[in-house]
Parts: C-alpha cells; structure tokens; sequence
C-alpha cells in the first residue's frame, strides 16, 4: 500500500515537475511574442503546445491504468445518477422523456458531448419501453442523434420499438424552436425533460416551462451564463465539466472514467499554476513562469 | 469497417486541424487542408437540409393525419414551411416581368414580406416573454429557505439595485464608494472568480473529451460503446 502511495506521489510530483521545467524553458521573447513569427511553426502558440503534450500524455496514462483495472475512484454526480430515476418516472407515468442535445450545431463539442448522452438515455428508455422525443435545430444533429438512437435501441435489443421520429427536426430559428418545443411540452406533458449542450437565451424558455408541466428536470451546460437559469428552474444541473464527464459517467467504463482522472490532474496543475502565478506577481517576481498569464 | 471508417477520419481530420492550429497561416500545406475540411463540413450541412425538411414534413404531417392532440399546430407548420420555401426557391424567369420581384428572397418578395411581418415578430415575442419567465424563476430561486437562498437574495438584491441609476443614487446616499465596492466584490471578485473556475472545467472537459474522440476511446456519439 505504501509503495503504491509513494509510486502515485512521485509520479504526480513528475508530472508536475515536468511542466515547470517545460515553462522555464521557454525563452520570454518566445512566449510574449505578440504576432505570428514568418517561421513554419507558430512560436507564439508554444505554452499552448506544450499544455496540449502534456495534457494528453496524463490522459492516456490514466487511461492506460484504467485499463490495466486499477481503482479509479469518480466522485457522485446527483444529476447523473437522477436520469435513470426519471426514466423510470416517466415509465412509471406513461408519458414521454424529452431529450434536448443543446442548440448548437454538431461541430460544436457540447452538442457531441450532448449525443453521446443522448446515446445512453436512449438505451435506458428502450430497456423501459418509454416514448422519447428529441427536438433538433439543425439537420446534422438530426442525423447524428436518429443514428444513435437507432443503434441505441439495437443494443438495448428493441429495435422493433424504435421511431424514426423519435429524433425529429424543429426549427432552424431559436426563437421557433423554443416555441415548438414550448408546445410540444404543454401537449404532450413529458414527464422528464433532459436539457443536455449548448443554450441560449431559450434555456428559461425551455426550462420554465418544463417545470409549469410538474416534468422532473436535468439541465447540463457548459455556458456558465445560462447555468443560473437552470438552477432556477431545473431539479439537477450539470455544470461545466459535469456536462463532458457525463457520457463517461454514466457508461462506468473504465477506460473513459481514466480520462475524467487525468483531467482532474491537469486542474491540479491549472491551480497550483494559479497559485505559484499569484505569489510571484504578488512579490513582484517577473519570471517566464509569470509571464505565460499574460498571454 | 463500420466503426473503423469514421474513427479513422475523425482521428485524421482532427489531427489536421489540431496540427494546422500550430502552423503559420502563411505555409500553405496545412492550412488550406484545414481550410477545405471546413468547407466540406459546410457543403454536407447544405446537403442535410433536405434530411430536416423531410423530417419536419413527415412527423407534422403524421400529426395531422392522424388528428393527434393540437393538430391544427402541425398543420400551420408544414403550410409555413412550403409558404416560405417555394417562393425563396421558385426561379423568377418563370414569371411574368411584373410580377419577378414576389419570386427570390430580395426585399419586395413574398418570403421577405412572411419573414418581416410574421417571422420577426412571432421570434421577438417569444423573446420578450422571457422577461416574464425570468421573473417566475428569480421568485422562486429568491426564496428564503436557507441560509444559501437567504444569501442569495440579499446579494442579488444589492446587484439588482446597483445595476438602476436610481439604485446606485440610493446607494451612494448611504455610502458615495458603495458602488465601486459592489462592482469590485461582487461582480468582479466572487463572481468573475466563479465563472472562471466553471470556465477553466469546462475547458478541460472539453479538451479531454475531444481527445477520447480523436483516439477513438469515445465511440458514444455514433452510439457505440
């Protein structure tokens, strides 16, 4: 257990090590270079650079624990663990799960964060024979989302339950979008009404209205200006990085749960960097580890 | 092959992209790979608008077929839909020189007047409700229940009160600097601090889940796994 410990430590102490010597490499005129040098490389992008190997090599060192079967331990996410209460709810009640994979398109990382969700709702409601409605605003979503919902309900062994209108598209508008998703609401009276991707200001809209209808609510984002409006309005609200772990989460791969763990590494380092950055400016130290806060 | 496929290119194209990040626009290799990779993507999304309107047809039609709860909804929606589309699409050679104009989506003709006069207006009283919607849920979120609610209540009153120049009047009667402390406390201090902190996750998240995707450890959004 103490090797164990002691091998952790030092291998986190390394990682950490390993940026700071990464930093203090790189020569100020490098970092503060204020335009795009005529070079092939974009020295100006370099700290990036560097953030990015070092990022990913911590990702895939977790990821090669979890695949060697070392306990990862993920902290409860309550809105995540919520969703396959509301399904059952809304089996329970007859009536339908309203799915939202964000207003954005499909090259946006919330809205692909948003299908993966998608994926693993859709399973459980086809386990639980439940009607799912997902409400779309640009075609490429549609697609996306009716391929995952069908492949979704094969796994589940229910294909024969599946409706190809199940993922359907809207409205290309905002505003007409959260009017018809509004409606579809007031008729159809979903009994949970899972928010999960980009929003805009049609999130109270959408949310407001779920809760008039009494649906049981969960809403993830990772714009922190409409995460007060669900807070308000929806029962779970997945804020941030919840809305990315959130896929990993609910599938308890252990392969995907080692990239949750590598992330929270690299936010150790982000604080520590905050913290050291702090100190430093505070005593008025100017040093190439300061500088990188400039850029 | 089904699987392989689409991971294969997800990896190559967003290696491209990531590697084009890091190279001067002015070396032409990869930025113009990167650059026609965009603009495929926007060629495919023109193409799946055909997949939507089918959709939009066919569930709206389905709907008022079989007289389902609010049919007359869906009957307004698939009239809305060809109201607007053909006139946009009709070739205004087609019709007589007089009557050209109505054709097309220039000023003057029938899609620009349905998307002035009920498009715009329909969309900005939607907006406008949300003042409403707002009020609803502040109401709710502002009450009293605990300590966290209590604390809430008071700080987003005092915001409330700064952000109106009679608010910000009545506070500098109590105290000239209060504003400036508000502003610097509140809005810059415990609030600018929070939203970074959920900035910087979500940064994160993001990162590493696009990294899952180029690896081809996250299969969810194509429904495997």
């Amino acid at each position: 257990m103490l090797y164990c410990f002691v091998r952790h430590l030092t291998t986190r102490l390394l990682t950490g090590l390993l940026t700071i010597v990464a930093l203090v490499t790189i020569t100020p005129a490098q970092i503060c270079a204020q335009e795009a040098p005529a070079g092939f490389f974009r020295t100006d992008r370099i700290n990036m650079l560097v953030a990015v190997i070092f990022f990913s090599i911590v990702v895939l060192i977790y990821t090669r624990w979890a695949k060697q079967g070392k306990p990862l331990f993920i902290r409860k996410i309550n809105g995540l663990d919520a969703v396959e209460e509301a399904v059952g709810r809304a089996t329970e009640m007859g009536k339908p799960v309203l799915f939202i994979p964000g207003l954005q398109e499909i090259d946006e990382i919330e809205t692909i964060a948003g299908i993966s969700i998608l994926g693993r709702v859709a399973k459980i409601t086809a386990q639980y024979e439940t009607p799912l409605i997902v409400p779309v605003r640009y075609p490429m979503v549609l697609a996306a989302g009716m391929e995952v919902v069908e492949q979704a309900y094969t796994e589940a062994g229910r294909q024969d339950s599946y409706n190809k209108d199940t993922v359907r598209y809207v409205a290309g508008d905002q505003m007409a979008f959260a009017a018809t998703v509004n409606g579809m609401m007031v008729r159809e009276k979903p009994a949970a009404n899972i928010f999960m991707g980009a929003f805009f200001a049609e999130s109270l809209l959408l949310a407001e209205t779920g809760n008039a209808v009494g649906s049981i609510q969960i809403a993830g984002t990772a714009r922190p200006e409409q995460i007060p409006f669900f807070i308000a309005a929806c029962d779970y609200t997945l804020m941030g990085e919840e809305l990315y772990a959130a896929s990993a989460y609910l599938s308890h791969e252990p392969l995907l749960l080692g990239g949750l763990k590598g992330q929270d590494l690299m936010k150790l380092v982000i604080i520590a960097s905050i913290i050291i950055g702090i100190v430093l400016t505070l005593f008025g130290v100017q040093t190439t580890f300061t500088s990188w806060f400039h850029q | 092959m089904r699987t392989t496929l689409p991971l294969i290119l997800a990896f190559i194209s967003g290696i491209i992209m990531v590697v084009s990040f890091f190279i001067n626009p002015e070396q032409k290799v990869l930025g113009d790979i990167s650059q026609e990779l965009l603009i495929w993507a926007s060629i495919i999304g023109g193409f799946s608008f055909l997949l939507g309107a089918v959709s939009i047809t066919r569930v709206n039609w389905r709907s008022y077929k079989t007289r389902r709860p609010g049919w007359g909804y869906n009957l307004v929606t698939i009239v809305g839909v060809f109201m607007m589309a053909i006139p946009a699409l009709w070739p205004t050679s087609w019709l007589p020189e007089s009557m050209a104009s109505l054709a097309g989506r220039n000023a003057g003709s029938v899609y620009d007047w349905f998307f002035l006069y009920l498009a715009t207006p329909m969309s900005q009283t939607m907006f406008a409700i949300l003042a409403f919607y707002i009020a609803t849920a502040a109401y709710r979120a502002f009450r009293a229940r605990s300590s966290q609610a209590t604390l809430l209540l008071i700080t987003a009153s005092i915001v409330m009160l700064w952000r109106v120049p009679m608010g910000e009047a009545l506070l500098r009667v109590i105290y000239d600097g209060l504003p400036e402390i508000i502003n610097t406390y509140i809005m810059a201090g415990i609030n600018m601090s929070v939203q970074r902190g959920i900035i910087i996750g979500a940064a994160l998240g993001a990162a590493t889940f696009s990294l899952r995707i180029l690896l081809g450890i996250e299969r969810t959004y194509m429904g495997k796994g």
